[in-house]
């Protein structure tokens, strides 16, 4: 049997390493499982987005909000550890009706005390000299930031081992000890591991997780491509994306939807997004999604007709259908904590996270209800489950 | 046996025989780098020589980023490059 | 509009393999398309001047020169009667597999002066890939210097453009490859102050033909030796180049001894002066893209490096897919030749209804037993040539690993300690190793080794050789392309 502690945290992306690094600032000692290493599956396949323009008003908004205080403030003094990047955002529209919906949308923004600008064509091209002379209006976020979502989850995880936290690289889980009902620990191909808590931040693989738990958590994939382009000296200042982008997050479709979203890095390469299809763990280089993103990024920024791209890469978003993360105590099997499904906003949704589920580890009431994100929100047991692992230790 | 092609390299005239590449003709006409790199300014120029590396990168003709090694020298071409002597120029 | 053809055998590569399988599946009645880089067939192996302005190489500085000759001859007579269409001057930069077969997408190799032209699409039901290997390289401090080339970068140059890269030079690594490349410097009336082998030799270098039982190789390395004599060319083994030292360029090297287990010996370093050029290679990487790619399966081979494996007709794992040359296995060109006629007939054969079993089965003997000997002799050499495993123990903290990004080795020991990046993939996520223009090919085996424990894992040597877009290719490419065949269906899972 492996040392027991108080927190058992499945999964060493952005979130989990989020809430291990959280849960020792708590006080509470921590285990952290992988199944490969740092950052092995979605963290290392986005764009590294902290975005608050993207949210309508509600729960996630909220949450986002929070998260954002947490990189800014929380982690001011390590903020160059995975190059925080406060960049400031740029939603573009290049049709009358798309012009619409973002004026109400950045004025209901603006209710919830987002920072939402309007910028006039000629503001715009202020901040953004190569953008496409179609651009009707724009709207203005300065909040929005970005981070290298594979050093910040590393990081995370490096500065909670520092304050004592465990890791396991390489190590699976098989399946949940069990007392009485309670989850009391993981089966793992390196033995046994038994917490207090256990934490499944495994992401778009949560259902799989929480499945062996008896518990229903309905994320599933949602592919997304990024080509990434040859270096080049900075033409693109903001995060910069179209109206139709904030339409494709919040739909539910699952055939390929694409919308322009193009940045700059501080590498030199121009990020070119985004795709959203529901195809599983389908990684085949998908043809109609690479030409739609090269179309809608160089409507956008018609220079980008003669750059290159070197490679691109592709990621699962943990999708949930009411595109809200799942976030907190399982009741239906308890012991059993969730931090996943949070499609792709992950990583700037994921220090948030982190420190609320610690504090809600910690047996303290969190600075935000996450009433909104309970994991019994999508019902009881799966039917004729019979998954619990008995105890074996 | 060939004739001379007439080419420049940042609007230099820059001669070499009919056939060569354009890392081929910099190099015999004595420039051994032509890019400086984005991090430390260190100058390159050609390294693998077969086209795998991205090391030669030049521009040519308006081209950017154009492998040296893989670009026949033709007539009137005008290549543009970092000056050798402009690498760690603090240095 | 579609500028898609369709072929029965696709060969990617015109080298020793390509040139050989092209020839072959035309000849057995196959259409067939060839796709290369270069501007005129040949690959690295036969690199020769271009043949607008020196149509009559006389093959001085080549081996095998009528081999080539005759392949050539076939491959033209192939083209001639349109049984085969070669593009030459562009890259596959994306291949995928289909339900009836492959799609290639192709860019021009060059933007500028002569950019190729050709199909943006090119289908095929057949795929041999021959894509051949380029020189592996170490980092070493001070090989980001101008000067410092790839051994083979050397040879190309001196091959493509009948001149010298330099004056004096410093050939180093391991294996014969370092022979021929020296020996062209001498011949092209360059200078080479020493080739530096790290492997100790003593007793088999003099015995080649025992030791191989190839007697062409045999010879090889037999005229390699004469022209050593004739240039006076010190030939130095268990040495290797410990740093290259310059300010703006390559002005001299440090040599060092290594012992009997490839470390290098305490006090035994020297300095070579007045050297303005230097060669690395460390054995070769196999361009492994293409069939990782395609999903074809890999294994790593005895000199370290990730290959493809084949069955004894070169098909891969991959239903359609051959691969002949270095990408199942570094061998060299003699091998490479077999492997080629091998996969050009079993993709001919594959694609035609009718084949003579009788005349086959008598050639495939023949040829299985001719590719076993090379195969044996590769074998020998890997084990007579391995990197060094001290290897490591000559960087610094600032010295350059990663050439594109330029990430250092004291990047890379800290990632490894801190960020739990032991593995390639990982490495690359927090260094950025093999993100920039190269993708990984230059640093991408030294890199594996750096991060793994016990030197380059498959699975980093393969995350290394994952490149989904295999040459950069700009976005107005990508607004032209035309569909897959058959369009996955999106379903929900």
């Amino acid at each position: 049997m492996n040392p027991a502690s108080d927190v058992l945290v499945v999964g060493a992306g952005v979130v989990g390493s989020a809430i291990a690094y959280f849960a020792t600032l708590e006080g509470l000692s921590v285990t952290v499982l992988e199944r490969g290493l740092p950052a092995s599956g979605t963290s290392s396949a986005c764009e590294g987005n902290i975005l608050v323009s993207d949210k309508e008003p509600g729960p996630e908004l909220e949450l986002t909000k929070y998260s954002l205080g947490v990189w800014k403030q929380d982690l001011a003094e390590h903020a160059d550890l995975w190059e925080f990047e406060g960049k400031g955002g740029i939603i573009v529209a290049s049709r009358e009706s798309s012009l619409a919906s973002l004026n109400r949308l950045t004025a209901a923004q603006r209710s919830y005390g987002v920072d939402a600008r309007e910028l006039s064509t000629h503001q715009l091209r202020d901040l953004e000299p190569n953008i496409s002379p179609g651009a009707l209006g724009a709207a203005y976020y300065p909040e929005d930031s970005q981070v290298q979502p594979m050093l910040a989850a590393a990081q995370l995880l490096r500065m909670a081992r520092a304050n004592g936290a465990r890791f396991f690289p390489n190590t699976k889980v098989a399946g949940f000890l069990n007392d009485g009902g309670k989850v009391t620990g993981v089966r793992t191909s390196a033995g046994n591991f038994a917490a207090g808590a256990v934490a499944n931040a495994t992401g778009t693989w949560a259902a799989d997780l929480a499945a062996l738990a008896g518990a229903n958590v309905p994320v599933k994939p949602r592919r997304g491509f990024v080509m990434v382009t040859e270096p080049l000296p900075p033409m693109i200042h903001h995060k910069v994306y179209a109206a139709e982008y904030v339409d494709n997050v919040g739909s539910s479709d699952a055939g390929l939807q694409s919308s322009p979203v193009v940045e700059g890095t501080p590498a030199g390469s121009i990020l070119i997004g985004s795709s959203r299809e529901r195809v599983g763990f389908d990684g085949t280089v998908s043809v109609p999604a690479l030409r739609a993103m090269a179309e809608n990024a160089t409507e956008l920024f018609p220079f980008l007709n003669k750059v290159k791209i070197l490679r691109h890469y592709h990621g699962f978003r943990p999708y949930c259908p009411d595109h809200l993360p799942v976030i907190g105590h399982d009741e239906r099997a308890p012991g059993l904590w969730h931090a996943s499904g949070h499609e792709g906003a992950g990583i700037g949704l994921s220090v948030g996270t982190g420190k609320l589920m610690a504090q809600a580890l910690a047996g303290k009431e969190p600075d935000l209800s996450l009433a909104p994100f309970a994991p019994h929100r999508f019902g009881g047991f799966q039917s004729g489950s019979t998954t619990i692992q008995e105890a074996c230790a | 046996m060939s004739h001379k092609i007439n080419a420049t390299f940042n609007d230099r005239p820059l001669t070499a025989e009919d056939g060569t590449t354009v890392g081929a003709a910099l190099m015999t006409n004595g420039v051994t780098s032509w890019r400086n790199t984005r991090k430390e300014g260190r100058p390159r120029g050609l390294f693998c020589g077969i086209g795998v590396c991205f090391d030669c990168l030049v521009d040519v003709d308006g081209e950017p980023n154009q492998r040296a090694c893989m670009v026949r020298l033709t007539e009137g071409m005008r290549i543009n490059g970092a000056e050798p002597d402009t690498a760690e120029e603090e240095a | 509009m579609s500028s898609s053809q369709h072929y029965d055998v696709a060969i990617i590569g015109a080298g020793p393999a390509g040139l050989a399988a092209a020839a072959t599946a035309a000849e057995r009645g196959a259409r067939v398309v060839c796709i290369d880089a270069n501007d005129q067939p040949g690959g690295q192996f036969w690199r020769h001047r271009p043949e607008d302005t020196h149509p009559e190489d006389d093959g001085s500085l080549h081996h095998d020169w009528k081999t080539y000759l005759r392949l050539r001859a076939g491959f033209d007579a192939a083209a001639a009667v349109g049984s085969l269409c070669f593009y030459p001057g562009r890259q596959v930069w994306m291949a995928q597999r289909e339900d009836n077969g492959f799609t290639l997408r192709t860019t021009a190799s060059a933007q500028a002066g002569r950019a190729a032209p050709g199909p943006q699409t090119v289908r095929a039901t057949q795929l041999v890939v021959c894509a051949g290997g380029y020189d592996r390289q170490l980092p070493v401090p001070g090989w980001d210097l101008p000067g410092v080339m790839a051994a083979g970068g050397i040879q190309a140059f001196i091959k493509a453009n009948g001149m010298l890269p330099g004056k004096r030079f410093v050939v180093a690594g391991t294996g014969p490859f370092l022979l021929p490349v020296a020996a062209n410097i001498a011949e092209a009336g360059g200078a080479v102050a020493a080739v530096c082998e790290s492997a100790d030799l003593t007793g088999w270098f003099p015995h080649l033909a025992t030791a191989a039982r190839v007697p062409a190789k045999a010879l090889e390395g037999t005229e390699y030796a004469k022209s050593f004599l004739k240039h006076r060319i010190p030939y130095r083994t268990r040495t290797v180049v410990t740093e290259v030292l310059g300010s703006d360029r390559v002005q001299a090297v440090r040599t060092a001894k290594v012992d009997s287990h490839g470390r290098t010996v305490q006090g035994s370093e020297r300095l070579i002066e007045d050297v303005d050029a230097v060669g690395f290679g460390w054995g070769f990487t196999a361009q492994m893209e293409l069939p990782v790619a395609l999903g074809a399966e890999t294994r790593v081979d005895d000199d370290g490096s990730l290959v493809g494996v084949v069955d004894s007709q070169q098909h891969s794992s991959v239903p359609g897919l051959y691969l002949a040359g270095e990408v199942s296995g570094v061998g060299g060109a003699a091998l490479a030749v077999v492997e080629g006629v091998i996969a050009g007939r079993a993709a001919a054969a594959s694609t035609a209804a009718q084949s003579s079993a009788a005349e086959s089965s008598a050639a495939d003997v023949r040829l299985a037993r001719k590719a076993g000997t090379y195969r044996a002799f590769a074998r020998a050499m890997h084990l007579a040539h391995p990197v060094p495993a001290g290897w490591q123990d000559w960087l610094r903290p600032e010295t350059t690993v990663c050439r594109c990004e330029e990430v250092t080795a004291g990047d890379i020991a800290a990632a490894k300690e801190h960020l739990c990046a032991t593995d390639a993939r990982t490495m690359k996520s927090m260094t950025r190793t093999g993100m920039g223009w190269c993708q990984g090919k230059v640093c991408g085996f030294a890199v594996s080794c750096l991060a793994g424990t016990e030197g380059a894992s498959a699975e980093s040597l393969r995350s290394v050789a994952k490149r989904p877009v295999s040459v950069p290719v700009t976005l107005s490419e990508l607004l032209t392309l035309e569909d897959e065949q058959v369009l996955e269906t999106t379903t929900d899972h």
